[in-house]
């Protein structure tokens, strides 16, 4: 039975990978993400966790070693941070290219430069167009449970791709929570071993990460491209499941107070839960307000979106990063290009908040949300709070 | 060659691209690429081995005679055993 836990949400991600049993995992070190594979690297030295640990030089061999360790059959981990995934950066796309299920949290950090080590989306947003599943949590909980719904997602038959768990650096890693935390009994109820639709072996002969040349690119790219976009049956089927048996819904977007709304704001990950306290206030003073949590980015919910904004009148999509000399911030540009044939859209505004770690305050979703609501902004995308 | 080279559509790629026919890759003739073909003038050659060693394709074999010959289907001519001939019993010429 689940058991309520109090604990460190990094530490309870590696206790939730543990209950996964994992047969490798290979990671390298970087804050903020660290402590997940550190509490798995004492997991496995404890003996609690039949696993080889392999403690590589750098993040490039941690991903090399998952990806192999994968193609050879293994249920693989690995989790990583900021620079750290820059430095695995070449080793990304050729996961999903090989269809391999390996499975990854991202702690969300800024990239450099100027060096930081705090939260924002600007690391994922590097790799959101690379061919993995990527996930969004706003909590502790919603950290551990996807964590373990990664692996039955990207290992399914239907899907073989790799999973990316984001969770806000510091805001979710080094945060103390209360949290259900599943048991061992459960965990192997819902996910049973991977069963690889190939393993290198050398009694069964496979080529796996050939080359692709002009005659075939093509025809590759269209075959991951629909794999992934198809993995969203899976996934929700896997929601659904883990409803049924922990409780927990999970949906591409999670409306809260929504339905009724005018102004409706967007956002990602652990801001989630601080607009929600903005929407309450704001509710209290008069306004139709409602909030969407973006909780599965890739694939993008195209159509689950189009339904949760029938009515709106006003759209804030909230974003973490900057793509710089962009038309928009990242998801504010896939927002408005999934709206754009619905010719009921409502306007839409986007204001970049957080970058590098700066508080997110329910004060400043109040001041975006009123500034939204009275006019048109002048430019596309405006970062909030910049001095100047 | 009678077996099809690529799958014909995008439905017909195997997961990852992955190949499940050992040493597939013989059936990719490089010897297309090549513009020039490496050609043995066995009068001046010692039998020394070096452009054997040094092909970087693997397409020079030994006779039973003791001399050597590039397979065309794979050799793709960039002359690396011309280079390293040094009786200069290779010669390379316009394919």
């Amino acid at each position: 039975m689940s058991k309520r836990i109090g604990m460190e949400i990094a530490m309870a991600a590696a206790e939730a990978v543990a209950l996964c049993r994992p047969d490798v995992i290979a990671a390298y070190p970087i804050t903020p993400n660290t402590h997940i594979p550190e509490h798995l690297a004492e997991i496995v030295a404890d003996g609690h966790l039949d696993c080889e640990y392999i403690a590589v030089e750098s993040e490039h061999s941690a991903l090399s070693a998952c990806t192999g360790a994968s193609a050879a059959g293994a249920r693989v981990f690995t989790a990583t941070s900021s620079q750290g995934l820059l430095y695995m950066y070449e080793i990304v796309p050729i996961v999903p290219s090989m269809r391999l299920p390996v499975i990854m949290c991202l702690g969300n950090r800024a990239i450099s430069g100027p060096i930081n080590i705090w939260n924002d989306h600007s690391d994922y947003m590097c790799v959101r167009d690379l061919g993995w599943i990527s996930m969004f949590a706003s909590n502790g909980q919603e950290t551990i449970d996807m964590c373990i719904q990664a692996f039955k997602i990207g290992e399914h038959a239907d899907v073989m791709l790799p999973v990316l768990v984001n969770l806000d650096g510091f805001q979710l890693t080094h945060v103390v929570e209360a949290m259900m935390m599943p048991d061992q009994e459960e965990v192997d109820k819902f996910l049973p071993p991977r069963k690889p639709f190939a393993a290198i072996h050398p009694d069964n002969v496979v080529s796996m990460g050939t080359l692709g040349l002009p005659d075939i690119y093509n025809e590759a790219k269209k075959a991951n491209d629909e794999a992934l976009i198809n993995s969203k049956k899976v996934i929700l089927e896997v929601w659904k499941e883990w409803e049924k048996m922990f409780g927990r819904k999970y949906e591409p977007i999670m409306s809260y107070k929504a339905k009724d709304a005018d102004v409706v704001m967007l956002t990602m990950g652990s801001m989630g839960e601080t607009a929600q306290v903005a929407i309450d206030e704001l509710r209290k003073e008069g306004f139709k307000a409602g909030l969407l949590d973006l909780k599965l980015y890739r694939p993008f919910p195209a159509d689950e979106l189009k339904k949760a904004l029938k009515g709106v009148k006003n759209l804030i999509v909230i974003d973490r990063a900057v793509m710089s000399g962009g038309a928009a911030a990242p998801v504010c540009a896939e927002v408005k290009s999934v709206m754009y044939d619905d010719p009921n859209r409502p306007v839409i505004t986007n204001d970049i908040i957080g970058l590098g770690g700066r508080d997110v305050r329910v004060e400043d979703f109040k001041k975006i949300f009123k500034k939204a609501a009275a006019a048109k902004p002048e430019r596309a995308y405006e970062i909030y709070g910049v001095r100047g | 060659m009678t077996e099809k080279k690529w799958p014909e559509t995008w439905q017909n790629v195997n997961p990852g691209l992955m190949i499940f026919k050992p040493a597939s890759s013989r059936s990719y003739l490089t010897g297309g690429w090549r513009a020039q073909k490496p050609v043995y003038d066995n009068t001046k050659c010692i039998k020394c081995g070096v452009c054997y060693l040094f092909c970087p394709e693997a397409c020079i074999t030994e006779d039973a005679e003791g001399f050597f010959t590039a397979d065309l289907n794979y050799c793709k001519g960039c002359g690396i055993c011309y280079h390293e001939c040094w009786p200069r019993a290779i010669k390379m010429v316009e394919d």
